[in-house]
């Protein structure tokens, strides 16, 4: 069997995107002298989801680098390093690495750069408790000088010349000020200050053109105190950029706003990223070699992508290398003092401490920029390997909300619902022929909120196959390890049902499958004795009938044996009747610890668990039903609501009070006659259906309603099924089948017996929602107090 | 909501408090005004089962769920009768909405400190415990009920206690 595991791409791509946005944010959060544990244990567990998620995904290449990133994280957790912060740099250029790798993988491509190895390197390095070298993470000597030829040639420069005293600012302070404004745009080389005015600028960055530069003047001084003036060798060297691309510059094909397009769309994204022109100094500082190089070619604003460039300088300003651009710098001043330093106060230097401070907001915002860029920047690529089938646009495609909102949205239009009815019900006393506009104003009405409630609820349906895809591999686990041989059948896998829903279900399923497997499915020589074939097949059915869902798990198996069951509850001493029906007895392996006691049977195992599995279904308003044959099988079958939020019931008469009736526990509805009530020895009130005799419950009396307004015999007698079988709840009046909006009781007041929630009826009036287990346990606990007088005279 | 209104407490520069006034019989109670979060009139309600018989049961209001509490009877004060003039006030404790039916709103105060004297023991009528004193206002006293302990108390089962929980 085959499954499409692309499907779940966009679940991986989704959740893996927000682990990588904790984690970052943790990062970013840790006090690198006093680790939080849990902090650690958080940041831990992000990698290891990441991973998890990656390895069952086959993205090997992001499970890699996960493995060698939670491998240090769990020393670090564990306490047996101490984290500096070059580990939080590490981390979050792996983070970076992940981010890239992800996004190639939405693009259905591979990620493939060195900075994958060098950041598993360094990670290693870091693992094997090595201290933090001089050079710090080891740069790959490669994609250096390509990196540095390719911004160099790219870059326009432009010479500002100006004098801060003629243009009305105060120099020092404004002139750092400007500088960094102008840092911001690219690189800023500051000549002649010192030595007097007019001062000497000279701007290059890819993303710099005129009007910008003329801005940041503009708010300071007066233009015309300021000349700007392209440089040749921008000029000269704006071709080559375009031909080197696709093999030098492997990082710079997805970053935007690099060479060719220096003017234009890039630099509104340049703008706000002071990462690309930090990095840049020592490239035009014409020292490739320089130890600290290696270290802006590994920070990831040195790489630009895309969606992490604001990342990229917090790490920039903690990172230990940083020691370094400061000696730089100050070797800068040295040499300016004698007269020919390029750049005096490094521009670089600055804007990172600055930046350092600003990257918690800036990471925020991370994901969003890579989101809505997530379409444009490989266009290149794309052109290269067109073949590639795209996976569509990422992103966009969905979004995370969170289900606090979606509820929210489920409650209103609730609400909305509600009110509907109540006009509709005012509108009943109109004429329809006077106000005809109010009646079609009204069924319009109607038909846009149900389907406004059709569309919410909607909101959180999901395909059952996201619990069933997981099943093949149980399957085959479980049976390798039994030595059994069985293939698994998904049917009906597109059924949608809630997603709370489905979450909860997964536990109960793989219960049940592994059951199925252990305890159904035959070895493969007993099943060649008895006929069969070797290979046992277990089928998951998944369908709506109704408002129901329900969800079948069926094996060829040899079945259940009645005979050893009864055995065993006989020999617990569960009461049973003397010739209980089938459904009685296969309802015994979810009596709790029914058959955990000894493995004597092959049916024993069966129990473990079962009333566990029957007690989450139960949490959900399903109900969990049992067939089997000898030697043909079992099948085990699960009925769920649609939704946890909406329930289809039955508004049921007491008196002044309607009650509903979850519509799955109903089985008939009967207009008894006299003699079908009789007492058991004035104890319990039975009720004589088709021979069977069932516990009746008026509940007038467990409701303590007060007077019984009418007689048992004009009374109507509703059939549910319960957990301890069927049992008969006499009602004055069955009034009408709706889906009801499930409200909590407790939110404001407590849980209340034999009520498992509230509901808003048409009128606005609030209707208890009957829970009809509870029902029967309060019955067996009223039984005793009833004196046989009161029931007689009732009878009468 | 709660949470909100608390922190825009309502403390006049005199350090006093507002309380809201009501009548049960003839004894007047303050509760404080910052759980107040509305006043209303008494609808129909919706029984509910096996609860104690103040507990009337609980209304819709706008989509919430409220139960409603009549004060007169938890007190055995004043005439229980439901007509267009009974007043049903809306409390917000600690998130929880709750409806008192008391005989009649009567004012809103400031209250200071030291106006409000400790009260003497009561006995049986109503447990000290909730009251946090009485206060003398133009001839008239009024029992300050701390009100928030009184609903969350185990007695008027408002609340699930632990061993309900359990069970």
């Amino acid at each position: 069997m085959t499954i499409d595991m692309t499907q779940f791409y966009q679940v991986f791509f989704d959740e893996a995107d927000e682990h990588l946005a904790d984690m970052e944010s943790l990062l970013l959060e840790l006090d690198v002298d006093q680790p939080d544990l849990e902090m650690l244990n958080a940041i831990f567990r992000a990698a290891h989801s990441i991973k998890g998620g990656a390895g069952t995904f086959g993205f090997t290449d992001m499970a890699r680098v996960t493995h060698v990133l939670e491998t240090l994280l769990d020393r670090l957790r564990k306490q047996e390093l101490q984290p500096v912060t070059e580990m939080v740099d590490a981390f979050l250029e792996a983070g970076d690495v992940l981010k890239a790798q992800l996004q190639a993988h939405r693009e259905g491509e591979e990620y493939q750069d060195e900075r994958i190895d060098r950041v598993c390197t360094w990670l290693e390095r870091l693992t094997h408790g090595e201290q933090p070298a001089g050079t710090a993470p080891s740069a790959s000597p490669t994609a250096a000088p390509a990196h540095s030829d390719q911004t160099q040639t790219a870059e326009p420069t432009w010479k500002i010349s100006f004098d801060p005293l003629a243009s009305e600012f105060k120099p020092d302070v404004h002139l750092d000020a400007l500088a960094e404004s102008l840092g911001e745009l690219g690189t800023l080389q500051r000549y002649s200050e010192a030595t007097g005015r007019p001062v000497v600028w000279y701007l290059s960055g890819p993303g710099v053109c005129l009007n910008n530069i003329q801005e940041i003047f503009d708010f300071i001084c007066d233009l015309d105190g300021v000349q700007i003036a392209p440089m040749d060798d921008a000029e000269k060297s704006a071709s080559p950029a375009a031909d080197h691309e696709d093999e030098a510059f492997g990082f710079f094909d997805e970053a935007p706003g690099t060479p060719q397009d220096a003017e234009d769309p890039g630099y509104g994204f340049f703008a706000d990223s002071p990462a690309a022109p930090v990095s840049i100094p020592p490239e035009n500082n014409g020292q490739p070699s320089d130890s600290g190089y290696g270290f802006f070619e590994n920070a990831p604003g040195a790489e630009a992508s895309q969606d992490t460039e604001s990342d990229g300088y917090g790490l920039f300003g903690n990172s230990p290398g940083m020691e370094q651009v400061a000696s730089q710098a100050a070797h800068d001043r040295e040499e300016n003092a004698q007269g020919y330093g390029l750049f005096d106060p490094s521009p670089g230097y600055p804007s990172s401490t600055k930046s350092g401070d600003d990257s918690p907001s800036g990471s925020t915002e991370a994901p969003t920029k890579g989101g809505d860029s997530g379409g444009a920047p490989p266009n290149k690529e794309n052109a290269a390997k067109s073949q590639t089938p795209k996976r569509g646009p990422g992103g966009d495609s969905s979004i995370r909300v969170s289900v606090e909102k979606v509820d929210q949205l489920i409650n209103l239009v609730g609400e909305l619902v509600i009110t509907h009815a109540m006009l509709a019900e005012s509108a009943t006393h109109l004429d329809p022929v006077a106000h005809e506009k109010i009646f079609s104003g009204l069924s319009n009405l109607e038909r846009n909120s149900r389907d406004l409630q059709q569309s919410v609820m909607s909101i959180r349906m999901m395909p059952i196959s996201f619990v069933f895809n997981r099943f093949p591999r149980v399957v085959r686990d479980t049976a390798a390890n039994l030595q059994k041989k069985v293939t698994l059948r998904l049917v009906g896998e597109d059924t949608e049902l809630d997603k709370g829903l489905i979450e909860r279900l997964a536990d109960p399923l793989n219960h049940l499958v592994r059951n199925s497997i252990d305890h159904g499915i035959e070895s493969p020589e007993k099943r060649r004795a008895a006929g069969k074939s070797e290979t046992g097949e277990i089928v998951l059915r998944a369908s709506h009938q109704g408002g129901n869902i329900v969800i079948e798990v069926n094996d060829d198996g040899a079945g259940l044996n009645r005979e050893k069951l009864l055995a065993k509850a006989t020999e617990r001493g569960v009461p049973m009747s003397d010739n209980p029906s089938d459904k009685e007895v296969f309802q015994l392996i979810f009596a709790a610890g029914f058959s955990t006691a000894d493995k004597v049977t092959d049916i024993s195992g069966r129990g473990v668990g079962m009333d566990v599995v029957r007690r989450n279904i139960e949490q959900m308003n399903g109900r969990i039903e049992i067939d089997s044959a000898p030697g043909q099988g079992t099948r085990i079958t699960i009925r769920l609501p649609l939704t946890l939020a909406i329930l289809d019931g039955m508004a049921v008469r007491l008196g002044d009070e309607t009650f509903i009736l979850p519509l799955t526990a109903i089985r008939e509805s009967i207009q008894p006659k006299r003699e079908q009530f009789k007492t058991v020895s004035g104890k319990g009130r039975v009720l004589n259906t088709s021979g069977e005799y069932l516990p009746l419950v008026v509940l007038q009396d467990i409701f303590e309603l007060g007077q019984v307004g009418q007689s048992l015999e004009d009374s109507i007698v509703v059939i549910v099924d319960t957990n301890e079988g069927r049992m008969a709840l006499v009602v004055d009046e069955l009034m009408a089948q709706q889906q009801v909006v499930i409200k909590s009781l407790e939110t404001n007041y407590r849980k209340v017996r034999g009520v498992s929630g509230a509901t808003i009826l048409g009128d606005g009036r609030v209707a208890l929602i009957l829970d009809v287990d509870e029902l029967v346990q309060l019955n067996q606990e009223m039984q005793p107090k009833r004196t046989g007088t009161s029931e007689q005279g009732n009878l009468a | 909501m709660s949470e909100d209104l608390k922190e825009r407490a309502v403390i006049t520069s005199d350090d006093s408090r507002e309380y809201l006034t009501f009548t049960l019989g003839d004894e007047e109670y303050g509760i404080d005004i910052l759980n107040v979060q509305e006043i209303r009139g008494y609808d129909a309600v919706t029984k509910i089962a096996n609860s104690p018989d103040y507990i009337k049961g609980v209304i819709n209001m706008r989509g919430v769920i409220v139960p409603i509490i009549d004060m007169r009877l938890k007190f055995h004060l004043g005439q229980v009768e439901y007509n267009q003039f009974t007043v049903v006030i809306i409390l917000n404790i600690s998130g929880r909405v709750i409806g008192m039916v008391v005989d009649g709103v009567s004012d809103v105060v400031a209250l200071k400190g030291e106006q409000i004297r400790p009260a003497p023991e009561f006995g049986a009528v109503l447990d000290t415990a909730y009251i946090d004193g009485l206060a003398t206002l133009d001839e008239r006293m009024v029992i300050v009920v701390d009100i928030e302990k009184l609903m969350t108390s185990g007695d008027m089962g408002l609340v699930d206690r632990i061993q309900n929980e359990s069970s």
